[in-house]
């Protein structure tokens, strides 16, 4: 179950991590490992099993659909890296179209 | 007044009763000893200043008759930094949350102060939990205070060595795939997983949510009974956990294990273990057969493909859980991001450690498009049949199961960090129990030739922690490993 290295830099992308190409030969190595190992459980018979969820089986555990104090708004920007009022400034995420 | 660090939670509560010590006097002492044993690298945060003024505090209430609902009124405690504590920076060992300052606490480390606890400090740890050494931590290595060549085990790393080396009489830890029961082997600890459900995951920064607990560590099984007791419970803010009353766990202690009937796994006893931790284990299960229990051979026949599903369904969840880390509303952000994609990709790369890295591209690859039928769903059926190999040994044959919890005492530091896979093999007895949500119990059971520990595991029924206090007490009041110490150098 050998991973490439361009395998191992798509996985990276859909990771959202920054690789650099060594880097890709190296995780590549890693991973290809681990996924050898946990390959092992092809080959055992699930025919008769349903998929393991969650251990206690609980189902649908909701709250009364009421509205609740939240977090002040100043707590909750206390940790984000570039504040603009009321907002968290980002670079910019829809391109202008200046043309028309 | 060494010995203040050697007092358990009774004898504590018991000499602030008879006023033949302080609050503030204890947690003097412990914040000295942090102090004194910092090579250990075992605190990431020590809150000294705050932590004196809630001892002051403490010791009012102390002189006013103390409060019949504060069982921990007084007692320090150690909190691993994978736990929100409102205001107390919370770094999870990455250099993602360096400059964390988290707005809430967690359900758990708030029972404790409402308890009376005095937080000391936060624990050193495996990167957001994903580690059996505590190697991957972005503060560096955590040392074993039996031995500072060798690792004290992980995640949990600093909260067992901080309770081993009496820098805190008790402290949590948190457990996905063993993080607290294989530190609590390696360090000659109690420490504790309750059942999935018994404790809020609220605040509990999330590695993989369907196998998460938190748990305590102690120096003996009553202090592990009474946190346990204080952490439990229902809490709408997490809706895995369960509602059921939580037992009095002190209240089992010292009953008798006469019929209790041990299930020894076979499957647990074959390749890869010690022979010396083979040893010890086997006699601490002929000690609680001496005491009445009896032992039944049993087949767990799915155990060797425990370790294969928890590596496929654990990163998966991982992958999940961090993608929140993204830097846009809090943690680091990388500076000089051309576009969003950009800030995503390379704040990732700068905040995470490599095995972190590697869990969520495994996690990321098992759940991709052509790969999520063969992989993930395929490792959620097998799980299936491990929960259903313990279902039938409870159901048929045994009221506990009796185990080792690590294959190797401690090994040193370096030793396997340069193959994950090797690293991987140090959870091989403890996943099973997470992925089928029991509870698991590990105490101390001997030491090898070189004096490194080894612990016993017991296994329980969903929801019985009970049986495993009642068992593991027993075995710790039958013997005296519990009160050995680690010897300090000049």
């Amino acid at each position: 179950m050998a991973l490439s290295a361009e395998e191992v830099a798509k996985i990276a992308k859909l990771s959202r991590l920054n690789i650099t190409p060594d880097e890709a030969q190296s995780y590549a190595k890693d991973l290809s490992a681990i996924l050898e190992y946990v390959n092992q459980l092809s080959a055992v018979d699930v025919s008769t099993v349903e998929a393991m969820t969650h251990v206690h089986g609980s189902k649908n555990v909701f709250r009364a659909d009421q509205a609740e104090e939240s977090m002040p708004v100043k707590e909750v920007l206390s940790n984000a890296p570039d504040v603009s009022g009321q907002f968290i400034r980002v670079p910019l995420v829809v391109e202008h179209n200046t043309e028309h | 007044m060494s010995d203040l660090t050697l007092q358990s939670i009774s004898e504590l509560r018991d000499g602030f009763a008879k006023k033949s010590f302080s609050a503030l006097e204890v947690t003097e002492a412990y914040i000295k000893r942090i102090e004194k044993r910092s090579s250990l690298n075992a605190f990431l945060t020590v809150v000294a200043d705050k932590a004196i003024s809630e001892a002051r505090q403490a010791d009012q209430e102390l002189a006013k008759g103390g409060s019949a609902n504060k069982p921990l009124l007084g007692v320090p405690v150690a909190i691993k930094d994978v736990l929100l504590t409102k205001g107390v920076r919370t770094t999870c060992a990455s250099k993602m949350l360096d400059n964390f300052v988290p707005p809430y606490s967690a359900t758990a480390f708030q029972k404790l102060c409402d308890a009376g606890a005095i937080m000391l400090g936060k624990t050193n740890m495996d990167e957001f939990a994903m580690g059996a050494s505590n190697e991957n931590s972005a503060y560096g290595a955590v040392r074993n205070p039996w031995d500072e060549s060798r690792v004290p085990g992980g995640s949990s790393g600093g909260s067992a060595a901080a309770v081993a080396a009496r820098l805190a009489p008790i402290a949590l830890g948190s457990d996905t795939g063993g993080s607290i029961r294989q530190p609590a082997s390696l360090c000659s600890i109690v420490g504790i997983k309750p059942t999935y459900g018994r404790v809020s995951r609220w605040g509990l920064v999330a590695f993989a949510s369907s196998l998460d607990q938190i748990g305590p560590f102690a120096r003996n099984v009553r202090d592990a009974a009474i946190v346990t007791k204080v952490i439990a419970g229902h809490d709408r803010r997490d809706s895995t956990s369960m509602e059921l009353a939580v037992p009095d766990y002190e209240a089992v202690l010292g009953r008798s294990v006469k019929g209790l009937r041990i299930g020894v796994p076979k499957e647990y006893f074959a390749e890869g273990i010690n022979a010396e931790v083979e040893k010890s284990v086997r006699q601490a299960i002929s000690e609680l057969t001496r005491l009445g229990a009896q032992v039944v051979e049993i087949s767990l026949p799915h155990t060797p493909l425990a370790l294969a599903v928890y590596y496929i369904i654990a990163p998966a969840e991982a992958s999940s859980n961090l993608a929140r880390y993204d830097g846009v509303r809090y943690g680091h952000r990388a500076s000089k991001a051309k576009d969003l994609m950009d800030l995503y990709c390379q704040t990732r790369a700068e905040g995470f450690g490599r095995e972190v890295k590697r869990r969520i591209m495994i996690g990321s690859y098992v759940l991709s498009s052509g790969y999520y039928d063969a992989y993930y769903n395929q490792a959620q059926k097998v799980r299936a049949l491990v929960a259903q190999d313990f279902k039938n040994a409870f159901a048929q044959h045994c009221d506990v199961i009796a185990c080792p919890a690590s294959p190797t005492t401690a090994f040193k530091i370096g030793e396997k960090s340069a193959d994950p896979l090797a690293m991987y093999l140090a959870d091989i007895f403890t996943v099973h129990v997470n992925l089928v949500g029991l509870p698991g119990i590990v105490v101390p059971c001997g030491f090898d030739s070189q004096k490194l520990p080894i612990g016993l595991q017991l296994i329980g029924k969903p929801f019985d922690e009970e049986t495993l206090f009642q068992t593991a007490y027993a075995y710790e009041q039958a013997t005296a490993w519990h009160k050995e110490l680690p010897l300090e150098g000049k």
